[in-house]
């Protein structure tokens, strides 16, 4: 069985429909670029798998979560997969670490302690552990888009969503969350990724999505979805 | 006739001057708390509930106090139900402060940007759980330096309650100057006490808000 489900999903805003009858299975540990124009679909179809929008046709089920527009579903679903975004949206007024705390604590009800305790093992995995007590604000963007990622990862959750998260990035930050992402992907995170980076997307992906007006254009390993001549350009 | 010393006239009013401290006091509290909730009615992801809402602080926002006051006490005796002037004083000054405030903090509410909203939604809180730990500790602090401007109209709106019977600051005025006939002695006294009140309320307010403008950092 397929980890996530996406079965004939379409989504409309008002009378502009955005995907057109979206099909991807994705399988556990895979790694999956969503690649495409602007305007596509891509950052639709991933707020639709955790429920941020919500479909207005087909099914979407994420290790056996279904997305239904309620509140028990939706959370049930959110817990299975975490979003990282484009402007990384931390909480400014928490510190680093009351940042990757507040969700275990709220959502999960987990001790304090133990929530700390997974707090400063995530922040180290994405290499920040000695900002543990800084405030978002003293970060670079790189850093804060890597304590969102350990923020994520503190949840427990079976696959992550990632929303174009290097392109708010100043060129020398991108590396080091890549990195992030790459350690992830080999520890055998299942990523669904809407990114930029071609070269990384060849490097890392398992399989390529390409998008095009609301419908998957192209699908397969990378090498058969851009081939190398495409990526020079 | 008796004659009448400028300390007697000070005494009285500054006795009257408690009770206006009092129902600004009970004004502010009892209308935040009320404002609360209407500000979590206002932004319902109910649609019905949110029409009832933001119905409430139109009609509140949109009709003399003075009326209010008057529905207050006339209207609610009409029924049957005798309100002396304190309560219906409270009661309309509550609920008049309620809708401002609510508007005022769902402004601040807006001010937080979206993302903060769908980041805490994606690791499953919910809407409650969004509000408390994370819009309205953001949105308070943006909200302190016009709440602090607004209870300076709670202040002057409690002299309208003077018009129903309530003696505060205002209608010991009037008590006064009708006894000593130095109207402009008095109403001058009661105006420097209500400036003495006011005054530090509005300073405060521009002084937090410049303050909140030089830290840009968010803590
Ligand atoms: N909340 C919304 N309300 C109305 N229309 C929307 C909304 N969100 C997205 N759209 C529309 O849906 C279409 C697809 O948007 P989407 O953000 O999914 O594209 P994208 O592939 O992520 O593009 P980009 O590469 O620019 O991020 C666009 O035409 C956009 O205008
Ligand atoms: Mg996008």
């Amino acid at each position: 069985m397929s980890l996530i489900e996406i079965t004939e999903v379409r989504k409309s805003f008002g009378s502009n429909e955005v995907l057109k009858g979206i099909n991807l299975d994705v399988q556990p540990g895979e790694v999956i670029a969503i690649i495409g124009k602007s305007g596509s679909g891509k950052s639709t179809l991933l707020r639709c798998i955790n429920g941020l929008e919500m479909i207005s046709g087909g099914s979407i089920s994420v290790a056996g979560a279904q997305l239904l527009d309620d509140q028990l579903h939706l959370k049930t679903l959110r817990l299975k997969v975490g979003m990282i975004f484009q402007q990384f949206n931390l909480f400014p007024h928490l510190t680093v670490g009351g940042n990757v705390i507040l969700s275990q604590t709220v959502v999960k009800k987990t001790a304090r302690p133990v929530a700390e305790a997974m707090a400063r093992k995530m922040l180290d995995r994405v290499g920040l552990a000695q900002k543990f007590d800084a405030y978002p604000d003293e970060l670079s963007g790189g850093q804060q888009q890597r304590v969102a990622i350990a923020r994520a990862l503190a949840m427990e959750p079976i696959a992550l969503l990632c929303d174009e998260i290097t392109s708010a990035l100043d060129p020398e930050l991108v590396a080091e969350v890549l990195a992030v992402v790459r350690e992830l992907a080999n520890e055998g995170m299942t990523l669904l990724m809407v990114t930029h980076e071609m070269k990384f997307a060849r490097d890392v992906c398992s399989r390529v999505v390409f998008m095009h007006q609301g419908r998957v254009h192209e699908i397969g390993p990378p090498g058969d979805v851009f081939p190398i001549r495409r990526l020079r350009s | 006739m008796t004659e009448f010393t400028l300390w007697d006239i000070l005494r009285n009013l500054l006795l009257a001057t408690r009770w206006t401290i009092l129902l600004s006091l009970v004004s502010f509290v009892g209308g935040g708390l009320v404002g609360l909730l209407l500000l979590f009615l206002r932004i319902s992801s109910r649609k019905a509930v949110r029409v009832f809402a933001r119905c409430y602080i139109e009609l509140f926002q949109g009709t003399p106090l003075l009326m209010q006051l008057f529905i207050a006490f006339f209207g609610l005796g009409l029924f049957g139900i005798d309100v002396p002037a304190w309560l219906a004083a409270g009661l309309a000054l509550i609920l008049w402060t309620a809708a401002f405030l609510a508007e005022i903090w769902r402004g601040c509410v807006e001010a937080i940007t979206k993302g903060q909203w769908e980041a805490s939604a994606s690791l499953g809180m919910g809407r409650l759980q969004q509000m408390r730990y994370v819009i309205l500790p953001q949105a308070m602090k943006i909200a302190v330096p016009p709440t602090v401007g607004f209870s300076v109209q709670v202040v002057k709106g409690t002299a309208l309650t003077s018009i129903i019977g309530f003696v505060e600051l205002s209608k010991a005025g009037t008590v006064v100057t009708n006894a000593t006939f130095q109207p402009f002695t008095v109403y001058g006294l009661v105006a420097l006490i209500y400036f003495a009140l006011c005054w530090p309320l509005s300073k405060s307010s521009q002084m937090l808000e410049r303050k909140l403008n030089v830290a840009h950092r968010n803590h």
